[in-house]
């Protein structure tokens, strides 16, 4: 039994001789090759965190709306009146490359569970997606089938797809970005978690048949790509939404009673890191029977078993003497339910089949100690600032508009949006295309504002402030439909760590991250790290994506982008320094990408919306969209585009550069549009408050019109905006 | 009058409470809610086959459920006259029942839509209708992959000479024969539909243009 298991299997397994020797010390013995899989993926990055767990414990997440935080399946947050809301956001980037459809689709379907395992009932879905150049020959088909895998997930569990964002990049031509946030709904007193308790009490398995799918994924995504990533899709898991929509009505039909002790979902590494992670908690034991898992086909090992990575599973303790319970609901969902274990005090997983010790270790070890990384970081050197003067292009502000809103990122992504059915449940008030999602709280006029952001050209040129400026965004884009922002969800995605430039980008942007959490109250609740998204060495850009969750206590309150009619006041909030480095103008107009990326000042930002949040609900506002991409210019063009209504913009006097005041890029600010009448008494409000302000325009007509250039047809506009994607699709 | 509606849920149903709260919001009383492995159900005048995908869409939509055991009472009701109303997933369960002709396949797109489309009332002579006015241009969600209506040419005659097309699309999303979203049976007390009336009853979700259905409903 205690014979040496050869170096090439050793690192086929993904870890090093160190850990090697580790394992060695921990068992006292040679493991055996059950134990070395399970060693492996417990030790994997994606579930041991161990390149950045130190630089993680710098966030904030602590609030006293905050109910649960980072370390269970999903972070929670208080909503009042005995209501809790529950939501994580997670990558599924390295499968989604090698099998698009599949990869998608299971990272719905996971992220899903990740809720719902709480006691959640799922009520919304968003996803960020960054994809290579559109020249890239994958591109297409890649866009195709994530798009087609989300929606054919989340259309058939009948969960609404509200909001993401969808980018281009050539830096993600060999690695593309799939994140992927559920958002649920749980009564505050029915939170179920995963700390196992109680000495003999059964573990059950629920759910879907275990099959030969998805053995080392979680390997599988902790490892870069070389150009044969095509022969690793036997590692990428294959889903059935119908199955995972059983499963969510039998876990809450039977979490409506009392018999579950805990539960956790069976995600990366399957049934391994679900039964460790359950008695991890509770310091406890488990022996399992591998004998009784329900599986899908004949002859499957205890290897198998234990590092599959099949979909629509889950594990509970209950009761003793529940079980019955628990069979008769999910027998009634056509779904198995099978006792294969009981908890022990030995604090030790065992495991046997056909009659032998297939696996016997310690817990605490293998969950909790894994090698700890303080890998050598090196910071990225800080941009030169571009100065305003170098955004004159030879273009006219109408002609470099209709250049943007036709740019790949900036254009209609209804093509993407109209594949997923975003008003099923009957709750979507603001569906995808907003600021932010808005969802009503069901049965009631309360609703969750819900967005995801991240800039990665931002991250790439300072990680500090690009970090610090994805939270400044979402929680802009939370106040811009009036809500009060209670917390956020992450998805870091960095290239390799090893290496010290890109371990500094990690670094840099969750200590950005970290400083405009705290400045805004804005805690981290729940989050998923994704390293090596590299091929061949070359690394995506930064993109620590936040996906931001926010309250809105009353509905006749909510803000949106259209305005009524015309003859509104056009107001512009914040400061504007024509800042052209690193925008989109910049990139797209001139071919740069160059410059720091504009930075933010985290006590303006917060007065800034505050100001704006309390204009809008005291309905004094009759539209209301943060500046972004593209600045001023496309932030009017997108409200006259969802009013229908045209606008005439008045550049202030003396300026140094028009095309960089209406294409900066400066932070913290929002365009307001008001009915004449209140004008006086929000002007004087927003001054009494320290904001700057300027009036900057008028609402009307069929054409947005900046003063002194021809006017451009919102036809022409709308055309502009929506062709880019169909005509590429096509 | 007060309406006694009930709701099936099959395994996959996934609009069965939306259909279920916009009737009890319009017809003011508890929708009863039939699982589809019942084989009765108590006396009532509107059954409700919600959207969703039943059985997982498995074979073909609707194919499966058409064959649960509940869809036996479902079309004994039918033949007896109670009212049926078949949404989305729903209205492919009535045409593989048997209930409805012709048949839903994929979009000529290929893709799965959701979006607001535009409607024309094509009859306002039946109970799920009669509070529409005439010819009236409506808005409602469609959200399916399979909501390509297909007949044969004597069925598309006959739902024109009987004047049993309920609905037409104004920017046809699905690449139906002749625009058809919504057709009635010959005793039109059964109606299937692949807009979702039952998402569009207040104006906070963006129209309730389909609060008529339930409307008129209210009025058989």
């Amino acid at each position: 039994m205690s014979e040496p298991i050869a170096s090439e299997t050793v690192a086929e397994h993904g870890l090093k001789p160190d850990d090697y020797a580790l394992i060695v010390e921990i068992l006292g013995r040679h493991p055996n090759l059950v134990e070395l899989g399970i060693f492996s993926v417990m030790w994997s990055e994606h579930c041991s965190y161990k390149s950045s767990k130190k630089h993680l414990a710098k966030l904030p997440t602590e609030a006293p709306w905050v109910i649960c935080g980072p370390g269970e399946n999903a972070g929670i947050v208080d909503i009042g009146d005995g209501q809790a809301v529950v939501f994580k956001m997670e990558s599924h980037n390295h499968p989604s490359f090698i099998e698009p459809y599949q990869g998608a689709a299971t990272g719905v379907g996971g992220i899903m569970r990740d809720v719902f395992t709480m006691g959640a009932r799922p009520i919304a879905l968003l996803n960020s997606l960054r994809f290579g150049e559109q020249q890239h020959p994958k591109t297409r088909h890649l866009v195709a089938s994530v798009v087609a895998g989300i929606g054919g997930y989340g259309n058939c569990v009948g969960v609404p797809t509200v909001g993401g964002e969808t980018t281009f990049h050539h830096r993600f031509n060999g690695n593309v970005l799939v994140n992927a946030m559920c958002v649920g709904l749980v009564d505050a007193d029915r939170i179920f978690y995963a700390k196992a308790t109680g000495v003999g009490n059964p573990v059950v398995y629920v759910g879907a048949k275990t099959g030969r799918d998805g053995i080392h994924g979680a390997t599988m995504a902790s490892a870069e790509f070389s150009e044969d990533a095509e022969t690793r899709r036997p590692t990428v898991q294959v889903g059935d939404p119908f199955t995972e929509k059983l499963l969510i009505e039998a876990c809450l039909e039977l979490m409506a009673g009392d018999c579950i002790v805990a539960v956790q979902d069976m995600g990366a590494a399957g049934l391994t890191s679900s039964s460790f992670e359950m008695a991890a908690k509770g310091g406890l034991g488990i022996e399992m029977n591998l004998d009784r898992v329900p599986l899908r086909e004949t002859g499957m090992t205890a290897y198998e078993i234990m590092l599959s990575e099949s979909q629509e599973r889950m594990l509970m303790v209950l009761e003793e003497g529940r079980e019955a319970e628990a069979r008769s609901i999910f027998t009634k969902w056509g779904l198995d339910c099978a006792t294969i274990g009981r908890l022990t005090d030995t604090g030790r997983m065992v495991l046997r089949q056909n009659a032998k010790i297939a696996a016997d270790v310690p817990i605490p070890p293998v969950s909790g100690a894994s090698p700890v990384y303080e890998r050598p970081f090196r910071s990225t050197p800080k941009p030169i600032p571009v100065v305003a003067h170098d955004g004159d292009s030879g273009l006219s502000p109408p002609e470099a508009l209709l250049r943007l809103m036709a740019c790949p990122d900036l254009a209609s992504k209804s093509w993407v949006w109209e594949q997923y059915d975003s008003m099923v449940m009957a709750d979507t008030v603001g569906g995808p295309g907003g600021d932010a999602a808005i969802i009503r709280v069901h049965g009631t006029n309360k609703g969750l504002a819900l967005t995801s952001d991240c800039t990665p050209r931002y991250c790439e040129a300072d990680p500090q402030a690009g970090g610090m400026q994805a939270v400044a965004e979402a929680w802009r884009n939370l106040t811009a439909v009036g809500a009060r922002p209670l917390a956020i969800t992450n998805c870091l995605n960095f290239g390799n760590p090893e290496r010290p430039l890109i371990m500094g980008q990690l670094v840099g942007c969750i200590e950005g991250m970290a400083k405009a959490c705290r400045a805004l109250d804005f805690p981290v609740v729940s989050g998923n790290v994704s390293l090596y998204n590299e091929t061949d060495g070359r690394a995506i850009q930064p993109t620590p994506t936040i996906g931001g969750v926010g309250l809105i206590d009353d509905l006749d309150q909510a803000g949106g982008l259209a305005w009524p009619g015309s003859g509104r006041q056009l107001i512009l909030i914040g400061e504007s320094d024509s800042w052209i480095g690193a925008s989109l103008y910049l990139r797209e107009i001139l071919g740069k990408e160059e410059g720091a990326p504009p930075p933010v000042d985290l006590v303006v930002e917060r007065r800034n919306g505050d100001c704006v949040r309390n204009l809008i609900q005291g309905r004094l506002i009759d539209a209301c969209h943060d500046l972004s991409d593209g600045g001023l210019m496309v932030a009017v063009a997108e409200m006259c585009l969802a009013s229908g209504s045209g606008a005439r913009i008045t550049l202030p006097k003396g300026l140094h550069s028009a095309m960089a005041w209406l294409f900066g890029e400066e932070q913290s600010r929002y365009v307001l549009a008001i009915d004449a009448e209140h004008q006086d008494a929000v002007m004087s409000r927003i001054r009494s408050e320290g904001v700057i302000a300027r009036l900057i325009g008028i609402t009307g007509g069929e054409a947005l019109t900046v003063d002194g250039f021809d006017p451009i047809p919102l036809a022409t506009l709308a055309e502009a905006n929506r062709g880019w994607m169909q005509r590429y699709m096509a | 009058m007060s309406l006694r509606a009930a709701v099936i849920t099959f395994p996959g149903s996934n609009c069965d409470r939306d259909l279920a709260v916009a009737m009890e919001t319009v017809f003011g009383k508890p929708t009863l809610r039939v699982w589809h492995g019942d084989t009765d159900m108590p006396e009532v005048d509107l059954i409700g086959v919600p959207g969703g995908f039943a059985y997982g869409d498995y074979l073909r939509c609707g194919a499966i459920a058409a064959r649960a055991p509940i869809m036996a009472e479902v079309i004994a009701r039918a033949q007896a006259g109670v009212l049926v109303l078949g949404i989305c997933n729903g209205f492919q369960v009535l045409t593989e029942a048997g209930l409805l002709p012709g048949a839903l396949i994929r979009n000529a797109s290929l893709r799965f839509v959701c979006r607001q489309v535009e409607l024309e009332v094509g009859t306002t002579f039946s109970a799920f209708t009669r509070r529409f006015t005439d010819h009236a241009s409506i808005r409602l969600p469609v959200a399916h992959h399979d909501g390509n209506y297909f007949c044969d040419h004597e069925t598309l005659q006959a739902l024109e000479d009987e004047d049993r097309i309920a609905f037409r699309y104004g920017d046809n999303p699905n690449g139906s024969t002749a625009d058809i979203a919504g057709i009635l049976n010959k005793g039109r007390n059964v109606l299937g539909l692949m807009p979702h009336p039952e998402r569009a009853i207040e104006p906070l979700l963006g129209g309730d243009d389909g609060r008529l259905v339930f409307e008129s409903l209210m009025a058989a």
